[in-house]
Order: C-alpha cells, then structure tokens, then sequence
C-alpha cells in the first residue's frame, strides 16, 4: 500500500483545516470504532453558494487528504453543485487511492452531505436528491458509554 | 539527508557486518549442497552441524533438538498443526492466548475448522496470561498448551515457567513462540520446561527468511514437509545454508553481551516511557510496567489516529509501528490492544516503539520533541479532541 504524492501533500499540508464560529451547516461522519471521523463546517451565503468550508479529520493520511480535497473541491460552488461532488471526483483529484482506502473518500462524501443536511435543516429547506446522512454521530451514542 | 531514526527494531533488525562476513561464502565457494557427499558438500553440511550445536547450547537444548525452519511463522504452524495431529488419538484440544502472532492465531482458526477445539485464553490489562485461567481450561484431552515468550506489540513477558508447570501436570506439551526473546533474554529450554520453542534470526541482527523449532526429545512429531531426508526427514528441502551460519553468528554475538545489550535498551527504553507519560498529555502505555521485553515501549495516545502519527513521525526520521487498523488495512485495530481492553479510538492510536543497539540517547530526546510537535498538529485536526476541549464526551477513562 502506498499513497500518491498529492496524498501526503494534502495530509502534510491540509487545507482549509479548523472549525467555523458560526457554520450554516456542521456534518459529523464515521466512527471512533472504525478509526475515521470527519467532521465539515460550511459557510453557505443567501444565494446557496459555499463562501468557506473547514474540516476536522480523526483519521488516516487518506482520510485527512480526502477531507481537505472534499473542501476544495466544493469551495466556492453553489449547494446544488457541491452535492454533485461525488467520492470518484475526490479519489480522482487525489491521483487515486490505495483499494482499502477508498470507504475514506465515500466518508468525505458523506461529511459534504450532513453538512449540507444540516443546513438544510436549520433553513428549513429541502434541497433536492439529498439523502439523510447515514453515518451521523448522535451526541447521545449509548455505545460509546461501555468503556 | 534528514536523519533516519529506526524505532521497529520488534518488526526486524539489520543484519551485523560479523554476521554478513560469516555468510557470504556459503553463497560462492562454499555453494555445495549438504546432502552431496563430495567436500564442498559436507564443507557445507559440517558448517549446519556446528550453527545447530551452537544455536543449541544458547538455549541449553541439544543439537539434534533444533529443526531449521523458513520463519519463526513456520515453525509456529510446525508446532501445532504437525503435533496437534500426532496426538490426535489422545485428544484435539489446543489452549493458546488471545494475543498471540497471527502465526499461531491463523493457524489455530485453521485448526478448528479441521476437527480441532481451540480455547483462547484472556488476558488482564497488562497483557498477562493467568495461570489459574489455564488451569481452568485445560481438559483431559488438551493436548497441547502454546503461549508466547513476550508479545511483539506490547512487550509483556508471560509466566513462562507457570504457564509449562500447570500444562504438563495435566498431561499436556507447552509450546512457546520466543521471536521477540531470543537474543533479547536468555532462554533455558530445560530449566522453564518448554517442549516446543519458535525464534527467527532476523529480530537479533541475523537474516531474514531462516529460524527454527526446537522440539524435546521424544516428542511426537509429523513431517511438515515432505521430501528429502534434510531436519531428520521432518522438513525436507535443500538448507538455507547462509543463513543457518548467519543466524547462528547473530546469537553467538547477541548472547556474548546480552545483559550489557539488555541494560542499555532498558536505560532508554524506561527514559523514554517515563518522559512521553509525563510530558505528552493524554498518553498511556501499553502492557506491563516492567514484565516487558527491555526494548519494547507502546503507547496510546488519545484523540489521533495511529497511521497519520506513523507517516508524521516517518516524515520527520522517526521509523515506528502501530496497533491502528488503518495502517493494516483492515477495519479492526490490534488484536492485542482489543484483548487488553482498549476501546477501538483509543486502540487505533496506538505507537510502538522499540529500541535497539544503534539507538542514543540523543535519538530518545529527537522522538519525544518528534511525538509532541505531532500530536500538536493532529490533535487541533481532530474533531474528538475538539469535543473534548469542549466538555462533550469524555472519549475513555482510561488512564
């Protein structure tokens, strides 16, 4: 297994890294179990455009490569748009990924999407083809209790 | 050319010039076969006799006791699938631990999907077989106890001794996977009642691709492969003449100043452990305290992940290893780091780190300045450390 060169730059040198104060919309995925956690922050003006994005990654090089390429890729794009944004195009951006990391780029998908979801929510709107996220962390996870 | 600081020595070691210079002719002039009966042949077949003389007398057992194997993984596959099988009319029962190398994990799994009944036996949170928990699983028809020496992740050393004890008083044999010992403590196959021990030459400077079974004498055991009359008809296959010599050189080298070699990987080892627990925040250390391998430190640290501080810390010299699954390409993290009762986020970010000879104290100094410049960096990337900053969720309470 060996990662490309654009992942470890973006792992060495993510972008758009951090958190936003007051984020129209946060999506948390993946879990602590499987080692991957993705949370998006997006900042997303009246028209629907995204004005910024931030991400935090608990996780691999993939996973933190592919959430800093998941932010670049839908900065500055329309909601419509940044849903459009789809794990082949992060893979590809990152000059592909080792096989047992691809679920990493499904999770900066997914991220992209409880953002979004979230937003949605907030704005009590309903933007279309959008599914609910899978993996949403609940802050109330009973499971992460037992240890 | 950034330095390279090489903290796996429990993954491998580089071979010693000594032991370079000792093998070499046996890939050129002294290339006959042992089992040929003109000189260059019995040059070769005389150099075997005396590694297996001397690899023996390192753990008192005797020469004709020792069977040179591929790997230590081999040996360990040897070990139980040729004796389970030779018993098999006394019993199919096998007890092993729940933290062995995959070598005896795999093989055990295969074992129980041929007829064979497996019992894994716990561990505490140090990493510790109980005795009593042996006792308790040991049947009339067990034939067969194997636990290793000292575990390659975390370094706990087990209770040998005890372990064999209560294995032949119900009638069983004790196998041992002594990879991460050899050349590291001294063994006495006799004196710690061991029927079966596993090593490899390249964890103590020797080759890769050679280690060996010691079997007692007057154990029952079947050919694991079958062909020529080589390891006693037991493992046929031409030797690997170069490196039986090599790894015979690296224990005569390694066991002429194993307690100086011991104190100092100790030295470091216990500066180093002492110094990240005191100085990095939210780290732990993983298995014993000090029933440990004298070059093994392992730790957890929380809120990261164990591959990104892997191919930080590869960025900055600093070669390691870790129990995350990540870096292994599966979901789940270590085994060892599960059985000892870690919660997976705690287990993915585990470190382990283990000195050898070329190691200083100035390299000790280099990794803790290394982890924690790090984990500064992974941490603010980390939205676990975030929700802890902000009283959400305690992650564990481990501590």
């Amino acid at each position: 297994m060996a990662y490309s060169e654009k992942v470890m730059e973006h792992f060495n040198n993510p972008r758009n890294m951090g958190e936003l104060e007051n984020p129209s919309g946060v999506g948390t995925v993946g879990n602590a179990q499987c080692g991957d956690i993705m949370r998006i922050y997006l900042d997303i003006d009246a028209d629907g455009f995204i004005h910024d994005v931030k991400f935090k990654t608990f996780g691999c090089a993939a996973a933190v490569a592919t959430s800093s390429m998941a932010t670049e890729l839908v900065i500055g794009k329309h909601i419509t748009d940044a849903l459009k944004v789809t794990n082949q195009a992060v893979c590809d951006a990152l000059d592909g990924l080792p096989a047992v990391k691809v679920h990493c780029s499904l999770l900066a998908e997914e991220a992209i999407h409880a953002a979004l979801w979230d937003y949605a929510e907030r704005e009590g709107i309903v933007i279309e083809g959008l599914e609910p996220p899978k993996h949403d962390i609940h802050e109330d996870d009973e499971d992460e209790e037992e240890y | 050319m950034q330095k390279q600081i090489y903290l796996d020595n429990a993954a491998t070691t580089a071979v010693l010039p000594e032991v370079l210079d000792a093998m070499l002719p046996y890939f050129t002039e002294q290339f006959g076969n042992p089992s040929s009966l003109y000189s260059i042949g019995s040059t070769a077949k005389d150099a075997i006799t005396d590694a297996r003389e001397r690899l023996a007398a390192h753990i008192n057992a005797n020469a004709t006791e020792i069977y040179f194997t591929g790997s230590g993984s081999e040996a360990d596959n040897w070990a139980l699938k040729a004796t389970m099988e030779a018993y098999s009319d006394k019993g199919r029962h096998l007890v092993t631990s729940a933290i062995e190398h995959h070598a005896i994990l795999h093989t055990a799994e295969w074992l129980e999907k041929n007829g064979y009944e497996v019992t894994y036996l716990p561990v505490d949170a140090d990493g510790l077989v109980s005795p009593d928990d042996l006792r308790a699983a040991i049947r009339p028809d067990t034939t067969l106890v194997s636990v290793m020496m000292a575990n390659n992740e975390i370094g706990t050393i087990q209770p040998i001794f005890e372990l064999a004890a209560i294995a032949h008083e119900h009638g069983a044999l004790f196998h041992t996977d002594a990879v991460q010992v050899l050349g590291h403590i001294a063994i006495d196959v006799a004196l710690m009642g061991i029927d079966m021990l596993s090593a490899a030459a390249h964890k103590l400077h020797g080759p890769k691709g050679v280690g060996f079974l010691y079997i007692r004498k007057g154990i029952k055991t079947r050919s694991f492969i079958h062909g020529g009359g080589q390891e006693n008809k037991r493992r046929a296959g031409t030797e690997n003449v170069a490196g039986i010599i090599g790894m015979a050189a690296a224990l005569d080298i390694a066991m002429a100043n194993l307690d100086a070699r011991a104190a100092a990987d100790l030295a470091l080892r216990d500066d180093l452990i002492a110094r990240v627990l005191a100085e990095v925040p939210y780290s732990r250390l993983n298995g014993h305290r000090s029933l440990r391998l004298p070059n093994n430190a392992n730790f957890s640290f929380e809120f990261v992940e164990g591959e990104s501080l892997l191919l930080a810390l590869d960025q900055l010299g600093i070669i390691a290893s870790t129990g995350s699954a990540c870096a292994s390409g599966s979901l789940d993290p270590s085994h060892v780091l599960l059985a000892i009762g870690l919660p997976h986020e705690i287990a993915h970010g585990s470190l382990r780190l283990t000195v050898g000879d070329e190691t200083t104290t100035d390299d000790i100094d280099y990794t803790i300045e290394s982890i924690k410049q790090v984990l500064e960096r992974l941490r603010s990337m980390s939205p676990l450390y975030e929700d802890f900053l902000q009283g959400k969720k305690p992650i564990s309470a481990v501590k």
